[in-house]
């Protein structure tokens, strides 16, 4: 039986040493084929006494049995060596950039746009926008500002060359106010509204665009008082500029759309502008004129309205100081907006 | 408007200081812009008087003074001075050693005795650019004789004091004088209100000046004396132009300072004509006349109009009604009598008339507001008492002719509708207060407040002005921010609709980057760009690059290129979003609408540089009209818009499309002309598309089908056509006619080149077919392949590729 044993060491030595499926397959067949030693070795049983035969034929089975096992485990190293190897050959370098296009950007003023509608959106307020190209009624009239006032003049409205039906010019909208009285007359209280969008003046310096954009916002129904005001535009600003640690002041002021009127100055505790009240807003109760221009009867209806600078509102959310970058069209300024 | 404190603290003195003060009047509603101090902090400075003045021994251009401090018993300073004006018994400003006078940028520079070539000075005569108290370094200070002797400098010219600049809205035109304001924090605190005595003066002769006020609605009230035989040419007191200087007025003359003196502490704008350079001995006001001229004080000539009111004499117009005085009658150093007027004029009879002659004055500014009718006789008074004080003569009656003046109509509050209003109890007593305070006069019926408005105040007409009032005394500040309340009703956008955030928002996810541009452009790109030669004109431009608005967004797109091409930007990809502007006759009124032109918003991209940032693994290309293609359908996705070639005057017409959606025209995409790549400097071709901003709103709900449980079955077909023959052609033709079972056709492949007969070109077809009862046999589907080669052979003259 010491046979059996030699036949056993030298076989696992000569699958140990195969390489590769081939090479093991070769020892396979040289101890446990068909003329392999092991087999020889079982055929050569007949020849021994039946005692005898029964204890080498239980040590062969056993042999073999042992062999088959070191087979597979040998089979399973050699196909984990080469899978590890092949895994080796396809490593990527994971840092080189992806491929294909990249994402752009939105403009800044129209991401304060959008966050500013959906905030007002989520206490129900609607969204309007209308024409640019306006009415002398519309802008100036309908919203009780007098015949002789110098907004009316060229010196701050741009006026085109087109008339209304009454030979009046039409004038690019100096405010979003317009869209007040077109909503109010399109729409029964309750009026929740707001309506951002472009407005012109004839102002252009550093710290004036002849073109700048706005939202107006204005809620009308029996009881919308200015403690409501207070109350919605200073959760606005909350909300608009992710802080309760905002101050919020409402200081009277004149214009010809509203009474009482306030102009909302707004201060942070910290950051750059830390202590500085800066302006961020017009708004008031809505004149009873205008009111009535809604069609409505200003007994039964009153409200507020308000109307902010988007551009302002912007500068101070991602503290950029200069209002031109917003209209150069700069990549390298807007692509920081994506 | 600038308003000293020490001046305002004369009429009304409340116990706040200088910053509470500011912070009541801006939250007031007369917002305070700054608080400056008329002095930058200094000290050690006193008032000195130079004795004698002799050449300093080493410098030609510097003088040895003695100067003495006031102080008995010491012997006179000696300082060496290089002032051209000082002089022997000049009253100086003297810094002393040890003085800490105002340094560059806030620091502060310490007097020392030292020698000043070889000679000892014991301080330093100071000019008021050294004090900070102007821009003045002509000379030293020369101060008033009477300037008390060994005074520290500060307090004998009262330095401690702060300027109000205090922003006014235009409905406070009560508020443009000291006394208005004063009026105010006398409200506003409680404190008496100190306002300056008015004192009568008796005529003392007969003189008069006859006025015909021949326009009503121009001129309510017309007051007028005659004053004889004054000095013009008397000093005016320094007092006065100290508080001139510090409200901003620039001193004059005496009369002149008298009359701004008294527009700033009263309110009262008032005009002092030469008596004996008005001709024909009468005045009358009335309306210009067309053709009438006039020399004014600010030196320009102007013709008027029959809506300019004008007062004139008998050689024609000699001052602008509310506005301005002429050269021709007004005072100068030799005038010996004069006729001081105050009138009413007509807010809306001054509004504006100014400004069309291109300036202003402080004069139009408070009557295009209103200005007190009641009190022109009173301020005549004032005027006389301070000509009489400081120039002498010898006044005439004061003339009085009223034509027509405003009305002051009780007005009614109702306490509740103000506490609706206002949204907090406020009650009816602490209402009652708030009209005290302010002095306006008011009874309580049952409710309701009834009060009347006084003289002085032109902002008060109807229940929500006195509602303001309320409010405001009140304090904004006491007014609580009520949380938002409403019925929580849900809203949302419809499913059909896209908002265009969501437009924008794909953009961005495509690489487009937004852009907003001015809506007034170039006529030139207009043209170019938009074939309008007739766009829609600004009547007032900024500027001739700014003077059309725009009918197309392209030419601002192209703009965007050129303006990053010139900035090395390698790859360009922009968008906006704005509104055009067309011309369109048949464009009526509408709730949203305005006749005579149509104002859609359009979203508008350009693409310029590599398809791609240039990258490893992917060749560079160019970007063209099939990459921009792409990224349309995605915007439109999943509605399928169809593309036919046509002619657009800012593009290649080779390789220019129109967009339709459900059949009708939507916008456009295309190659930038060769001839504007040229034109405008691109060093590269660009691709752009303009859409109709309501096609890409507008999505369908979608519609679910059951997909099919047999196996779909794929045909290809390679087929030759003529080379202008589209792929839509087929396309539309196949669907046409395509049988049943077949569920797909789409364009795989197009090979165009050697291999083919000329003119000819192979587009090669994927044809999937399926069942959703069973599945389909070869037969079937080399059945319905068959028929569509023979539908386009017959159509197309195809030909199937070997």
């Amino acid at each position: 039986m010491e046979n059996v044993d030699g036949i056993v060491a030298r076989a696992l030595e000569a699958f140990s040493a195969a390489q590769d499926p081939a090479a093991l397959e070769n020892a396979k067949a040289r101890y446990l084929g068909r003329g392999g030693e092991l087999t020889s070795l079982l055929k050569s049983l007949g020849t021994l006494a039946p005692e005898a035969r029964r204890s080498a034929g239980q040590a062969i089975n056993e042999a073999k049995a042992q062999l088959e096992a070191a087979l597979d485990a040998r089979r399973g190293a050699l196909a984990d060596a080469k899978l590890a190897s092949r895994l080796a050959e396809e490593s990527l370098d994971v840092t080189l950039p992806g491929r294909g296009r990249g994402r752009g950007s939105l403009h800044p003023v129209i991401r304060s746009w959008a966050r500013v509608e959906s905030i007002f959106r989520s206490i129900g307020f609607d969204v309007a926008d209308g024409p640019e190209i306006e009415s002398d009624w519309y802008n100036f009239t309908a919203l009780n500002q007098p015949e002789n006032h110098p907004a009316r003049s060229m010196h701050d409205t741009f006026y085109v060359e087109l008339n209304d039906a009454q030979g009046t010019p039409l004038l690019l909208r100096t405010h979003t106010s317009p869209m007040q009285v077109r909503y109010a007359r399109m729409h029964r209280p309750p009026i929740k509204v707001i309506a951002p969008g472009r407005t012109y003046r004839v102002d252009s310096d550093a710290t004036h665009s002849p073109m700048f954009h706005q939202v107006e916002g204005l809620w009308i129904d029996e009881d919308i008082s200015f403690a409501d005001l207070k109350g919605v535009y200073t959760d606005f600003l909350r909300r608009f500029f992710e802080t309760d640690e905002l101050e919020v002041r409402f200081r009277p002021s004149f214009f010809p759309f509203t009474e009482p009127s306030a102009e909302i100055d707004m201060r942070f505790d910290s950051g750059p502008l830390e202590g500085r009240w800066l302006e961020i807003s017009g708004s008031g109760q809505v004149h009873p004129s205008v009111i009535r221009n809604f069609g409505l009867d200003p007994e039964r209806y009153i409200g507020f309205a308000f109307g902010s600078g988007l551009e302002r509102l912007t500068m101070l959310r991602y503290g950029i100081d200069d209002l031109r970058l917003f209209f150069d069209g700069d990549l390298r300024f807007l692509r920081q907006f994506a | 408007m600038r308003i000293p404190e020490s001046w305002l603290r004369s009429m009304a003195n409340p116990s706040q200081d200088t910053a509470a003060l500011a912070h009541l009047l801006t939250m007031s509603g007369l917002e305070v812009e700054s608080c400056e101090p008329v002095a930058p902090p200094f000290s050690g400075v006193i008032v000195g008087v130079v004795r004698t003045v002799d050449k300093h021994p080493n410098a030609d251009k510097l003088a040895l003074c003695t100067v003495d401090a006031g102080r008995a018993g010491e012997a006179p300073l000696a300082v060496v001075c290089g002032a051209p004006n000082v002089r022997a018994g000049m009253r100086v400003a003297l810094a002393q050693v040890g003085a800490r006078l105002p340094g560059e940028g806030g620091a502060q520079l310490e007097i020392r005795a030292a020698k000043v070539r070889g000679v000892e000075s014991q301080g330093m005569l100071c000019s008021a650019r050294e004090l900070g108290l102007s821009d003045d370094h002509s000379g030293i200070l020369d101060l008033p004789d009477d300037a008390p002797l060994g005074r520290d400098l500060r307090d004998a010219l009262a330095l401690e004091d702060q300027v109000f600049d205090i922003k006014l809205t235009p409905n406070r035109a009560d508020c443009l004088s000291v006394l208005g304001v004063a009026r105010e924090v006398a409200a506003l605190t409680g404190v008496r209100l100190a306002a300056p005595r008015i004192e009568t003066t008796a005529p003392r002769n007969d003189t008069r000046l006859p006025v015909r006020v021949l326009a009503p609605e121009l001129c309510g009230r017309f007051s007028g004396r005659v004053i004889r035989d004054v000095n013009a040419q008397a000093a005016t007191p320094e007092w006065m132009k100290q508080r001139l200087s510090r409200a901003g007025q620039r001193p004059i003359s005496a009369l002149v300072d008298i009359s701004n003196y008294v527009m700033l502490e009263l309110g009262r704008p008032s005009h002092i004509f030469d008596f004996d350079k008005v001709r024909g001995g009468a005045l009358e006001v009335r309306w210009g006349k067309r053709g009438e001229r006039v020399e004014l004080l600010n030196g320009q000539t102007i013709e008027v109009d029959e809506s300019v009111g004008v007062i004139a004499d008998a050689a024609g117009v000699e001052a602008l009604a509310g506005i301005m005085g002429g050269e021709a009658t007004a005072v100068s150093d030799k005038t010996r009598n004069i006729y001081i007027e105050a009138a009413f004029w007509w807010p809306q009879a001054v509004a504006g008339r100014a400004r069309r002659y291109n300036f202003t004055t402080d004069a139009a500014h408070r009557f295009e507001r209103g200005v007190d009718y009641a009190t022109t006789v009173e301020h005549i008074e004032h005027i006389t008492r301070l000509v009489i004080e400081i120039c002498g003569g010898e006044p005439g009656p004061i003339d009085d002719t009223v034509t027509r003046l405003p009305e002051r109509r009780p007005v009614r509050m109702r306490v509740a509708r103000a506490q609706k209003v206002i949204g907090v109890p406020i009650t009816g007593d602490e209402m009652a207060g708030v009209f005290e305070r302010l002095a306006l006069p008011y009874e309580w019926e049952g409710e309701d407040f009834v009060v009347t408005p006084p003289s002085y105040r032109f902002d008060l007409e109807i229940e929500e002005d006195l509602i303001e009032e309320v409010a405001r005394v009140h304090g904004f500040e006491r007014i609580p921010a009520h949380p938002p309340r409403a019925p929580a009703r849900m809203s949302a956008l419809p499913e059909t609709r896209r908002s265009l955030h969501a437009v924008r928002e794909r953009l961005a996810a495509g690489d487009y980057n937004e852009v907003i541009n001015f809506s007034f452009v170039e006529p030139a790109w207009e043209a170019d760009f938009a074939g309008c030669t007739d766009p829609i004109r600004l009547l007032n431009p900024i500027a001739s690059p700014q003077s059309v608005m725009r009918s197309s967004l392209i030419g601002s797109l192209v703009d965007n290129l050129r303006y990053n091409v010139a900035r090395k930007v390698p790859r360009i990809r922009v968008f906006e979003v704005g509104r055009v502007f067309l011309r369109d006759a048949a464009a009526t009124d509408g709730p949203l609408t305005v006749a005579g032109l149509r104002q859609p918003v359009r979203v508008g991209g350009a693409a310029f540089g590599p398809a791609l940032d240039e990258q490893w693994g992917t060749a560079t290309r160019s970007v063209d009209f099939y990459d921009v293609k792409a990224d349309v359908e995605a915007l439109f996705w999943p509605v399928a818009v169809r593309f036919e070639a046509a002619v657009h005057p800012a593009l290649h017409p080779g390789r220019a499309a129109r967009v339709l959606r459900d059949g009708r025209p939507t916008g456009w995409i295309g190659e930038l002309h060769p001839q504007w790549q040229r034109k405008y400097e691109l060093p590269g071709p660009a691709v752009l598309f303009e859409l109709e901003a309501e096609a890409l709103e507008r999505v369908a709900l979608p519609r679910a089908e059951v997909p099919s449980r047999f196996p779909a079955v794929i045909r290809d077909i390679a087929v030759l056509v003529d080379s202008g023959t589209t792929a839509q052609a087929l396309l539309d033709a196949i669907s046409a006619e395509q049988p049943g079972i077949v569920r797909h056709v789409g364009v795989f492949d197009l090979y165009q080149g050697s291999g083919l007969p000329s003119g000819r070109k192979s587009l090669a077809f994927r044809v999937v077919m399926q069942d959703t009862e069973r599945t389909l046999t070869d037969a079937e589907a080399d059945e319905a392949r068959n028929a569509i080669v023979a539908l386009l052979s017959r159509k197309f003259s195809a030909t199937l590729r070997s």
